[in-house]
């Protein structure tokens, strides 16, 4: 129909379609133009993410031995994930890092987008602030936790110091390859993923309400708590987001900070996937991905995000 | 009283943050510099270039050159791709279009997937179709499924504050929507769009989890660097970390700088 218009326009003022398409044409440009624009897009995603995801469902039900993995269904792979012990253990310390870590990098990505939003009155400063704290982020975050070990190492700066000042007679050993260096690794990647949405809330905050909560007796302390805090709720919701599934899924800085010593679910799947054990590494992966879905769900119903978006 | 002291304990907490931002790396930009007796911590054996001029012969690294020239390769063509593409589907968001919401949905689930998901995904994919996985296409698109969302949400934050007026303005004056785009809309944006090429540059350099699984049998300099960690025990490890932060500054430094003159030239 829409077709029709179009051509039979065509014919019939040939000269004018150039400038001005019969109305149908117009409409019928006016949606499909956005649909090639998107279309890119949808594309990339459909085929590099949504097909790798499909797949990686179908192979968690695939049977495997030591040299080839045999197409079947069954549950096996996820009674055998469920079933162990390790697997639990596993999920319980990656909890903990997740739990500890973000309330960490809450506290910290709140106070410093806090200070930047409302205690830098120059814009220029803060701007220059921001970038400064954003660059980091655009660098390698293996070179970043690299970058810990001279001074946390048993003769690292850290150690040296303390030493020095007497107030320890011993290097501490829990500095480096320990929980403590994978927490304190993650603090260190991740925390710019809070201060950003948390900043960007605290800048569309209205001054006047501030000054409002000031008139009316309430004191700094009230005017964060009472009135900041619950203005900021989705950035912090936002940067949660960031910091819970990147931890979830993380295999790399546990590995390298924990000195392997500490296991994480990520590091589970990247260890069945080194000994080609492929369809356990999906199911896995299958449950991994379950249980952050669910994590952000939650954080979901606690926070409405859309007027973020 | 009270009100100024608090004041100056903030803004030390921000200059705490910064010194843990940049502390660790500085540590290791001077530790590069260690003389050839120098190990991996403090103090300084004498200083030189000698672990920057290891670094350069192959049998120290594994191929150094190689897997650099492939990162740098690769990066610049996720920044084509995401600047093009995602700028696109920004336009397009900017409208009602059929599909719109799954679209959406699906861009913010391909930023909360963890990577190692879309590595071992993409990885299968590859296999199951027969494919080699290449840095340059399997690679290419698990890199694209991380920086095309945050190229979206950075359209989405410039077409918020976007005044259409500008556009009905060159509408009225007759341009083509090509023209409006291409005379009103873009140079407006730039910044932001240089801003995406920045993200979309480094985030795909430094990617280490995406391309893990999806590289095939040539290392990107993440993974090189990755396997570096197990093996190497020199301060040739620091080196290469000094190097390639170096060239992230000077990426970084760039795009800011192209952004002051677009604009100190709209000022004029």
């Amino acid at each position: 129909m829409t077709e029709d218009v179009l051509t039979s326009g065509a014919v019939a003022r040939p000269a004018a379609t150039s400038h001005r398409p019969a109305r149908g044409a117009r409409a019928w440009i006016a949606r499909s133009v956005p649909l090639l624009q998107a279309g890119p897009l949808a594309l990339i995603l459909c085929i590099f993410l949504l097909l790798p995801m499909f797949v990686l469902i179908v192979v968690s039900f695939f049977d495997y031995d030591s040299v080839q993995i045999i197409p079947a269904f069954e549950f096996t792979n996820y009674t055998d994930v469920l079933g162990s012990e390790v697997t639990w253990r596993t999920y319980l310390n990656t909890f903990r890092y997740t739990v500890i870590v973000w309330a960490v990098t809450t506290v910290l990505g709140f106070t410093v987008a806090y200070v930047l939003a409302f205690e830098i009155r120059s814009k220029t400063a803060q701007m220059v602030l921001f970038l400064i704290c954003t660059v980091p982020f655009l660098t390698s975050n293996i070179i970043r936790m690299i970058s810990w070990i001279p001074f946390l190492g048993r003769e690292g700066l850290l150690n040296s110091t303390l030493l020095k000042l007497g107030l320890i007679h011993q290097p501490l050993e829990f500095l480096l390859f320990s929980d403590f260096a994978v927490v304190l690794a993650y603090t260190h990647l991740y925390s710019l993923f809070m201060v950003t949405p948390i900043f960007n809330t605290m800048m569309r905050i209205d001054r006047r309400l501030l000054e409002a909560a000031l008139d009316n007796g309430a004191g700094w302390w009230r005017t964060v708590t009472s009135v900041i805090i619950p203005l900021s709720k989705s950035g912090i919701a936002i940067g949660s987001i960031f910091v819970v599934t990147m931890v979830m899924g993380d295999f790399i800085t546990v590995r390298l900070m924990s000195g392997g010593q500490s296991a994480s679910v990520g590091l589970m799947i990247a260890n069945q996937i080194a000994s080609l054990q492929y369809p356990a590494a999906c199911a896995n992966a299958v449950v991994l991905l379950a249980v952050v879905l669910m994590m952000i769900a939650a954080i979901l119903r606690i926070v409405d995000i859309r007027k973020e978006l | 009283m009270a009100a100024t002291v608090r004041h100056y304990v903030l803004l030390g907490v921000l200059a705490l943050f910064i010194l843990f931002l940049y502390g660790p790396t500085l540590t290791i930009l001077v530790l590069s510099f260690q003389g050839p007796d120098g190990g991996l911590t403090f103090p300084m054996n004498g200083v030189s270039l000698h672990w920057f001029h290891r670094l350069f012969e192959t049998q120290a690294v594994g191929d150094f050159a190689g897997s650099l020239r492939r990162s740098f390769t690769l990066a610049t063509m996720v920044m084509a791709s995401t600047v093009v593409v995602s700028l696109a589907a920004g336009m397009a968001f900017r409208r009602k279009f059929w599909g719109a919401g799954p679209l959406f949905t699906l861009t913010v689930a391909s930023l909360i997937i963890p990577s190692i998901l879309v590595s071992l995904g993409v990885g299968l994919l590859f296999n199951e179709l027969g494919l080699d996985p290449d840095w340059y296409s399997s690679a290419f698109g698990a890199q694209l499924t991380w920086t095309l969302p945050f190229g979206l949400l950075i359209m989405f934050a410039v077409f918020n504050r976007f005044n259409k007026a500008w556009e009905e303005a060159a509408r009225d004056q007759g341009a083509t929507p090509w023209q409006s785009f291409w005379h009103v809309v873009l140079p407006i944006i730039l910044p932001s769009v240089i801003g995406i090429a920045l993200f979309g540059f480094t985030l795909s350099y430094d990617e280490f989890a995406r391309t893990l699984l999806t590289a095939g049998s040539d290392n990107t300099l993440p993974l090189e660097i990755f396997g570096m960690t197990t093996s190497v025990t020199t301060p040739v490890l620091y080196a290469l970390g000094t190097l390639t932060t170096l060239f992230s500054f000077v990426v970084i430094l760039v795009s800011l700088l192209i952004v002051r003159l677009l604009a100190a030239k709209r000022a004029l």
